[in-house]
């Protein structure tokens, strides 16, 4: 008999929940990292978060667990009605594909990818701008005259990262010499510190003083390993400054939290739009972090130059090569 | 109803334990929702329905069925001649080159070519790579779990290796080949839009599916029915006697691994001709290791494995289902459920066993 009630009374809950399971509320699919990957998935997951606290509409979310999940989980959202539904990360671009055909009423969001479809946003990012940023303090902040580089997965959006960097560097000393290194050609590549840490130390013994890590998880151990060896590093995506104060240069800040909100918050206020949103300095999408604890690395000097070259940047007086633009980078 | 004492009837055995089984691996994982406050039955519910309450829902468990039960296949038939074969995620892995070289470098070819000839290399690649580990622990007693495990690393290396540096497109940012365009036919879905005028619900499901049954068909033959087949049992039941028999050990542990391995493989055919039309990085998605709860639960036997598979379908489908539907119950939630699962109706299959067998044989007494 109890058994009965708790099952009628849990179709209830569950017809319930169906019912108000509706119209635009936005939606977010994770990528296998998981949304707790202390990188670009984690800062997609505060940004919805933020959407979550401040209009009080909660959102759909799901942390796909294999391949043939991608599809299934926007495929899901779209059944239920989700808009718009935000894809995390370039891998999720063919299931964005597939079901934004087959729901041209719903809205769709993909980040770091483009696909060309009158209902998606592509929002991807010039991490060239951001980066030459970085490399132009971390060549004045070095006294080595050497710097390094460390990667993540093998990919031409990474590379795109290493190549402003050093378009940076050499702006600010142009006999500076960068080492880049990538830590792997696999989804791994992302996740593994120890790696991260193995490499630091290989470029700081052949001279390097500034590490700037572009690598998810695998850059917590660059940013450790750099501490522990005396060197000075760089984070990226979110502001890492905090992670060991005084030894973190600076991060190259990839606003992928602001991206998603903005989508949530466009589509909940009806000003959603399709197309290619190209977030660079000029939209803040990208840029460098000064806070208490990196304060006194920066110079006044460093900043004046920096910041001059962030005006030039968006004038469009000094063009950083974009590395994706044809799979090569006029400097090493 | 006369039996021994200590055996159970047939249905006891087949049919009373294995629920017995699943029903408490269920209870256990209701009590961990319950931990972390979400209401068991309502999730249980929530699997369920997601799983076996919608054409959906039987399209992605039958597709994952389908892996599983070529994985588990593979495992059953090396079991059978006493060879513990841990490498079908490798197996499978490796063999998705195959499907990959013929589906795209032969793609000039009509589809009814182009899919039998992707079959037969996905079977000669998984085969060849079991063949190894095989061939060594027949003619160099290297041990075949060992081996085995080690050519998954060795697999998953080679693949990142031939699909980042000759499948994949200038400027593409995934690790994954350019896509297949000769196997859309093997989607249900297509076929009910091009020749039934009809439209299915876009699941994974492909023909592949009817592939997996007569695979166990084939399997249940060759074990049982065939000269090859009682060679293998006789090797994996008793080695000295088989020698006594006349019956060669290396030569029977070099075909049953490569028997297996072609099983394994045939995971590419759903996979990357079925499903993804692509080679992708890491596809197996660890349905080799699943293969091997599958044989497990499926007391190496098709008839069981095709209903273990369809029940870790299930649970897959199901748990998917039930962490959209429930945010609280994350991923790695439902791998604790499918753990449970594995632990009560594989490791303690027999738990229960000793106290059925004194209710039973006292009630024929």
């Amino acid at each position: 008999m109890i058994r009965k009630l708790l099952a009628t009374a849990a179709l209830t809950a569950m017809m319930a929940a169906s019912a108000f399971a509706a119209d635009d509320k936005p939606a977010i699919v994770f990528d296998i990292g998981g949304k707790f990957d202390k990188s670009f998935n984690e800062s997609m997951y505060n940004g919805s978060e933020k959407f979550k606290a401040e209009s009080g509409t909660a959102y759909g979310e799901f942390e796909i667990a294999n391949e043939a999940q991608r599809e299934q989980a926007i495929r899901n959202f779209a059944d239920q009605g989700y808009s718009p539904i935000i894809a995390a990360g370039f891998a999720q671009a063919a299931a964005v594909e597939k079901v934004a055909k087959e729901y041209p009423d719903l809205k769709f969001a993909i980040v770091d990818m483009v696909v060309e479809l009158p209902n998606v946003q592509s929002i991807v990012f010039k991490e060239q701008e951001g980066s030459y940023l970085v490399g132009m303090l971390a060549a004045m902040a070095s006294k080595s005259g050497k710097v390094g580089f460390v990667g993540g997965m093998d990919i031409p959006l990474i590379r795109r990262f290493g190549c402003g960097y050093v378009q940076g560097v050499k702006a600010a000393k142009a006999d500076a010499t960068v080492f880049q290194s990538m830590t792997g050609d696999t989804g791994a590549a992302w996740n593994d510190p120890v790696k991260g840490g193995e490499i630091t130390k290989g470029q700081m013994s052949q001279g390097a003083d500034v590490v700037f890590a572009a690598a998810g998880g695998t850059g917590l151990g660059v940013l450790q390993a750099a501490a522990d060896g005396g060197a000075l590093s760089i984070g990226v995506d979110a502001n890492q400054n905090h992670l060991h104060p005084g030894k973190v240069l600076t991060s190259m800040l990839k606003r992928v939290d602001v991206a998603v909100y903005n989508v949530m918050k466009s589509g909940k206020d009806g000003t959603f739009t399709a197309g290619i949103q190209e977030l660079g300095l000029a939209e803040d999408g990208v840029g460098y972090a000064v806070d208490d604890n990196n304060k006194a690395l920066i110079t006044a000097e460093m900043t004046t130059a920096v910041e001059k070259a962030k005006a030039d940047i968006i004038a469009g007086t000094v063009m950083v090569h974009d590395y994706m633009a044809d799979n090569k980078c006029p400097v090493e | 109803m006369a039996s021994a004492r200590g055996e159970l009837p047939p249905w006891v055995d087949l049919g009373l334990i294995p629920l017995l089984n699943l029903v408490v691996a269920l209870l256990f994982a209701g009590l961990v929702v319950l931990i972390i406050g979400e209401n068991p039955l309502e999730a249980m519910w929530i699997m369920l329905k997601g799983a076996v309450g919608s054409l959906k829902g039987w399209g992605y468990l039958l597709y994952y069925a389908t892996n599983f039960v070529f994985t588990g296949l593979a495992v059953a038939v090396a079991f059978h001649a006493g060879l513990f074969n841990i490498g079908g995620e490798g197996q499978a892995y490796f063999a998705g080159l195959g499907a990959a070289i013929v589906g795209l470098g032969l793609e000039f070819l009509p589809w009814p070519l182009v899919i039998p000839l992707a079959i037969l290399a996905s079977m000669l690649f998984g085969a060849f790579w079991a063949w190894i580990p095989g061939y060594l622990q027949a003619r160099r007693g290297s041990h075949i779990v060992i081996t085995t495990i080690m050519f998954n690393f060795i697999a998953g290396s080679l693949m990142v290796y031939f699909i980042k540096d000759y499948f994949r497109p200038v400027g593409r940012m995934a690790v994954e080949s350019r896509e297949i365009t000769g196997a859309y036919i093997l989607s249900f879905r297509e076929i009910g839009l091009r020749f039934f005028d009809l439209r299915l619900p876009s699941t994974p499901l492909n023909l592949t599916v009817f592939l997996a049954i007569i695979a166990a068909f084939v399997v249940w033959y060759l074990l049982w029915r065939t000269k090859l087949g009682y060679e293998i049992r006789a090797v994996g039941a008793n080695t000295e006697a088989a020698i006594y028999a006349g019956i060669k050990p290396q030569r029977i542990i070099i075909i049953t691994m490569a028997i297996s391995g072609a099983l394994a493989g045939l995971m590419a055919v759903n996979e990357v001709l079925g499903v993804q039309h692509r080679l992708l990085l890491e596809y197996v998605g660890g349905a080799g290791f699943v293969g091997i709860a599958v044989a497990l639960m499926g007391r190496s036997h098709p008839v069981g494995i095709v209903l273990a598979a369809m029940l870790f379908g299930l649970l897959y489908q199901g748990g998917a289902e039930l962490s959209f539907a429930k945010p609280l119950i994350s991923r790695d939630m439902i791998v604790v459920i499918q753990g449970l699962v594995i632990l009560f109706m594989g490791a303690l299959e027999y738990a229960f066993r000793p106290a059925l067998a004194a209710i039973f044989i006292k009630a024929e007494d």
